[in-house]
């Protein structure tokens, strides 16, 4: 058992997990309904007039797109806890921070890519010029892989509670709000076509972060939740 | 240890030797469980360490659990993936004992024509034999076993204890909760009775 266990065994976690997605698909599209709805419900509660929707827009755009990973986010372990295949990860002789990683990389791919698809449509909704809309791109494109990551340490935190759903939000909300502020403003900018490739770099610095940090947090705890 | 500040049990020390088994024993809530969960290094003590090989198990946790097969008393299974998806998720990057799941699931006596049916509709009893099909593709020396007779009908109590009986003889460990008399050579059994805090 040397590296190609631990490999097997990632791949073994991102294919089971892409597979139980797809076996699940009718329940994918519920956060994508809910963008969808979401961002246009805006132009339809507020006046559809042309400027007013673009300053919205990279808002709007955002607090659904983050709104619409919150709803996935308890999936990542909640069934994994309940029937106890995470206790059997636990007791895997690798370390249980690479499996959380595989596991939000499946979360990501099956939550954050599609939003990613669909949110050029919506911008062109919304009225948003061809650089913004490749912002926006870039932004979900670096923005929703951290959703998916610190989401994990709430929902690892919170998953052995029965009712956790209010405490998770309370959780991950606050720490989705610098990803939150950066992301929008450079839509905004680039709009306005100024500078944007400070808040992209630091979006980029953010995802690192969590990419090295948050699988440690989240696998600590889980031993937590399942101690 | 301590449950919800009172304390469960206290002063237990005991060892197991390779070929032996150990039958926790005691009424419901005595802590049972909770001691497997002790061995398995899911839960910390309150206080005293487990020691695995003669080290305590914080310093060998990878090899420790690379040997261990727990099967608990929830069966650990993905209801939306057949029995052979479950056992190969199950197989991934451990040490593999080169018997296949479908062997090991006929081992266990499940039907061939469950192993493509979803576990979900699967009965409990197919469920726990679809678990305890996973002792045979690892080459774990341990077995943790929490109640791995329940739900399951006399002919499958036998091949389980057969199984067990094998893997004993093998040179193996086995710490098994059970309220059900193994029918086991007495001298590779010791029972603990786990009762009020002894």
């Amino acid at each position: 058992m040397g590296n190609s266990g631990l490999a097997g065994m990632l791949t073994a976690t991102l294919r089971r997990d892409l597979l139980l997605a797809y076996r699940h698909r009718t329940q994918l599209a519920n956060p994508l309904v809910f963008f969808t709805i979401v961002v246009t419900l805006f132009p339809l509660a507020l006046n559809p007039e042309p400027q007013l929707l673009g300053t919205i827009a990279p808002g709007v755009v955002w607090v659904a797109a983050l709104l619409a990973a919150m709803l996935s986010l308890e999936e990542m372990f909640r069934s994994d806890f309940d029937d106890g295949t995470l206790e059997q990860v636990a007791l895997s002789p690798y370390p249980l921070s690479l499996v959380v990683l595989a596991k939000v990389a499946a979360h990501w791919l099956v939550s954050g890519l599609p939003l990613l698809l669909l949110a050029p449509l919506l911008g062109v909704l919304l009225r948003l010029d061809t650089v913004a809309l490749g912002t926006l791109v870039a932004t979900l494109l670096l923005g929703t892989p951290v959703l998916s990551l610190i989401g994990a340490i709430g929902v690892a935190l919170t998953v052995g509670l029965r009712r956790g759903g209010v405490l998770l939000s309370l959780l991950v909300l606050p720490l989705y709000i610098p990803v939150l502020i950066f992301a929008a403003g450079a839509v905004s900018n680039a709009q306005a076509g100024l500078e944007v490739t400070g808040q992209l770099a630091l979006l980029g610095s953010i995802l690192a972060l969590s990419v090295a940090l948050a699988p440690l947090a989240a696998a600590a705890a889980l031993r937590i939740s399942l101690s | 240890m301590e449950r919800l500040d009172e304390p469960l049990f206290s002063d237990l020390s005991f060892v197991v030797d390779a070929g032996r088994a150990l039958r926790l024993s005691g009424r419901n809530g005595a802590g049972k469980t909770t001691l497997l969960r002790i061995l398995c290094g899911l839960t910390p003590p309150t206080a005293g360490d487990v020691r695995w090989c003669g080290e305590a198990l914080q310093r060998c946790y990878p090899d420790f659990v690379a040997d261990l097969c727990y099967v608990g008393h929830v069966p650990g299974l993905k209801g939306d993936l057949n029995p052979v998806e479950n056992l190969l998720f199950h197989t991934a990057g451990r040490a593999a004992s080169g018997v296949s799941p479908e062997a090991a699931l006929a081992r266990v006596g499940l039907p061939p024509e469950c192993e493509e049916t979803p576990c979900r509709r699967l009965s409990a009893g197919q469920q726990r034999r679809v678990a305890l099909a996973r002792l045979l593709l690892t080459r774990a020396r341990l077995w943790i076993l929490d109640e791995p007779f329940t739900a399951l009908d006399p002919e499958g109590r036998g091949r389980v204890e057969a199984l067990l009986g094998e893997h004993l003889r093998g040179g193996g460990l086995a710490v098994v909760t059970t309220h059900h008399h193994m029918e086991l050579e007495s001298d590779r059994v010791v029972v603990l009775e786990l009762d009020d805090g002894q």
